[in-house]
């Protein structure tokens, strides 16, 4: 599906819609419409209640659009496909509240995230490879946990976690991460720290940030799509989006 | 070749469980065949059966904390999958009966003849052989865990959910085995037993036998539950149990993990259930109660969740208790008691046994190495 595809629709690695979808009469998503270039980083902003989670929640299966289309790599529609499935996809997703397994080894999580077969009998039977610890530390030396590699995921801290949790997005080798508020509760050091690894992984991934704290979406220096009432507000460079009078309004304001 | 190294599966702690399981086996049998009666060592023959049958709902309780303690599925029915493997062997036993029964028909056994049944109902039909019984031990707890785990975790019904219809088809389970029309005897059930393999079921040697077997099972049991829980199955099992979803986006399936595990806990069950039957002589519907299924999960428990060891410990040391109890006078207030401990053990030892005995040796280690060398940090 990477190579030439007959079926492919669009060049985008994710194109988006009119996505439309409703809670309870709630109308989240009100025709989103986003396409995503291979290689790209974004940023999304926009205020609570914008669309952004929902976005994210449409993308990796956890919820089903009423209307539109979610295509993935130009020919995959998401909206037929559950989670594992979107995830074998190589789509990672992480959350917004920091979710690593607490009480397992920070290797043992990236284990466990580390792209390969995901069946039962293949987890009983199959053979543990020196590589697979090789591919654990180097992804650990990446988001710098490799000197925590033994301790509980449960032990680290709010920080520490945020970035497990990015190392075992990488260690899924996806094609698409969606990061989901990477920075929050960070200090400012480490939301330094992370806008340069989430730049230094750019190199190889698409990536879509999620994230409220615009001198961390300055620090990141790409596109910026800003979501209002379940839509795209403005979209382009940082500057000319901060600037935007309606942008002001809605989001930066008062 | 499996996923886990040899110290993983067989820490200090399991060696040490094994040990001591070999070493009380070996001495029940000692002191039961060799040891004169006169002497007080003696185990008499009643009590090898009570420790038989206390090892095989040991062997329940390891099947539930498989399950539960490490993949968080909480099942208020095992029992069913118990009472299961008990019917398997019941039918089994008999059919040895043979023309031995009360009415001494050819080919019925006596509960067919006073129901005036003319042929032996298909479900009977191979249980004459040991093999064939042998298989339905696993096959038919295996079966009812696969389908029923298959539409349950597919559906993701989980949680406090999950436990409520564990406990509807245990309870339906009941129901069902109470008719006479379903031929397994109706609430008299299957008893009367003469023989298992050609050695009469209330000989001593072949109480002593079923009482070894029984540690055995539990003993290979107890090691496949580690294989399992130190692979790196254990920590996709975990994963889920803590985090499902999370585990659902880094893309494993969930329903299939969870469904085979289920399954083995399941036939776990069931063959703890064949080894029960032969030793206690009965098998009957209200195997099936819920109670039962409840009161397995607290011996889980009170010895500790996610330990393995602690299941055993919880079961043997709650029965052991029970025993104490309905024996004597306090015999009506057992059921307050077993309430009491349940409440103790949650609120005074969330942990369990097991935890217990975490804290205290690292208080005693605490207090013997009271100037401890800088280690590196290990997070353990």
């Amino acid at each position: 599906m990477t190579r030439a595809d007959p079926n492919q629709v669009t060049p985008s690695i994710l194109y988006l819609d009119g996505i439309e979808v409703s809670f309870d009469g709630y109308r989240a998503l009100r025709g989103l419409s986003l396409t995503l270039d291979k290689g790209e980083l974004r940023a999304i902003i926009g205020p609570n209640g914008a669309g952004k989670t929902t976005m994210m929640d449409i993308v990796t299966g956890k919820t089903r659009p009423d209307r539109g289309t979610a295509l993935f790599a130009g020919s995959v529609d998401l909206t037929k496909l559950d989670e594992s499935e979107i995830a074998e996809l190589g789509i990672g997703r992480k959350f917004q509240k920091p979710t690593v397994f607490e009480s397992q080894s920070v290797a043992d999580n990236v284990l466990l995230a580390l792209s390969g077969p995901r069946g039962p009998w293949s987890a009983l039977f199959g053979l543990r490879s020196r590589v697979d610890v090789d591919r654990i530390d180097a992804v650990l030396a990446k988001v710098r946990l490799l000197e925590m590699r033994d301790s509980l995921a449960g032990a680290l801290s709010h920080g520490q976690k945020q970035w497990l949790e990015i190392a075992m997005l990488l260690a899924q080798n996806p094609k698409l991460l969606l990061v989901d508020e990477p920075v929050a509760g960070m200090t400012d050091a480490e939301t330094e720290t992370t806008a340069a690894l989430l730049r230094e992984i750019n190199a190889e991934h698409t990536i879509v940030v999620v994230e409220h704290d615009m001198d961390f979406v300055r620090m990141l220096g790409c596109r910026v799509t800003c979501l209002h009432e379940g839509a795209v507000l403005a979209e382009g460079a940082l500057d000319a989006v901060s600037a935007d009078p309606r942008v002001i309004e809605v989001y930066l304001g008062r | 070749m499996i996923n886990a190294d040899a110290h993983a599966i067989l820490d200090r702690r399991s060696k040490l469980f094994l040990i001591i399981l070999a070493v009380i086996t070996a001495w029940v049998v000692f002191a039961n065949a060799v040891i004169p009666e006169s002497s007080q060592f003696h185990v008499s023959n009643g009590s090898v059966v009570l420790y038989g049958k206390y090892l095989t709902y040991a062997l329940l309780a390891l099947s539930i904390d498989l399950i539960w303690g490490y993949c968080g599925i909480l099942s208020l029915g095992h029992g069913a999958f118990f009472a299961l493997g008990g019917y398997a062997m019941g039918m089994y036993l008999m059919r040895q009966i043979g023309t031995r029964g009360v009415y001494g028909h050819p080919v019925l056994p006596d509960f067919m003849v006073f129901l005036n049944w003319r042929e032996l109902p298909w479900a009977w039909v191979g249980f004459d052989w040991f093999i064939y019984a042998a298989i339905m031990v696993f096959l038919v707890p295996g079966l009812l865990a696969f389908v029923f785990g298959w539409f349950a975790f597919r559906s993701r019904v989980t949680g406090v959910y999950l436990s409520i219809i564990t406990q509807a088809m245990t309870y339906a389970l009941l129901l069902a085995f109470f008719r006479n029309d379903m031929g397994f005897g109706g609430n008299n059930g299957l008893t009367d037993f003469k023989d298992i393999l050609g050695f009469s079921v209330q000989a001593s040697g072949t109480r002593l036998t079923l009482f070894t077997l029984s540690a055995l099972a539990l003993a290979a049991c107890f090691v496949l539950c580690r294989i399992m829980v130190a692979s790196t199955y254990g920590k996709i099992l975990v994963a889920i149990r803590d985090a499902e979803s999370r585990t659902r986006f880094l893309g494993y399936r969930v329903e299939h993990h969870k469904l085979l595990v289920f399954t083995v806990s399941a036939m776990m069950a069931g063959l703890a259930g064949a080894l029960y039957v032969p030793q206690v002589g009965i098998i009957n519907p209200s195997e099936f109660s819920p109670a039962n299924s409840i009161e397995a999960v607290i011996w889980v428990a009170v010895g500790g969740r996610g330990t393995l060891i602690g299941a055993v410990v919880g079961a043997l040391s709650v029965n052991a208790m029970k025993t104490a109890f309905t024996t004597g006078v306090l015999a009506p207030y057992w059921l307050f008691v077993l309430g009491a401990i349940f409440i103790l053990v949650t609120l005074a030892l969330p942990k369990g046994i097991m935890g217990l005995v975490d804290r205290l040796m690292a208080a005693w280690k605490a207090r013997t190495r009271p100037v401890a060398p800088p280690q590196p940090e290990t997070g353990a």
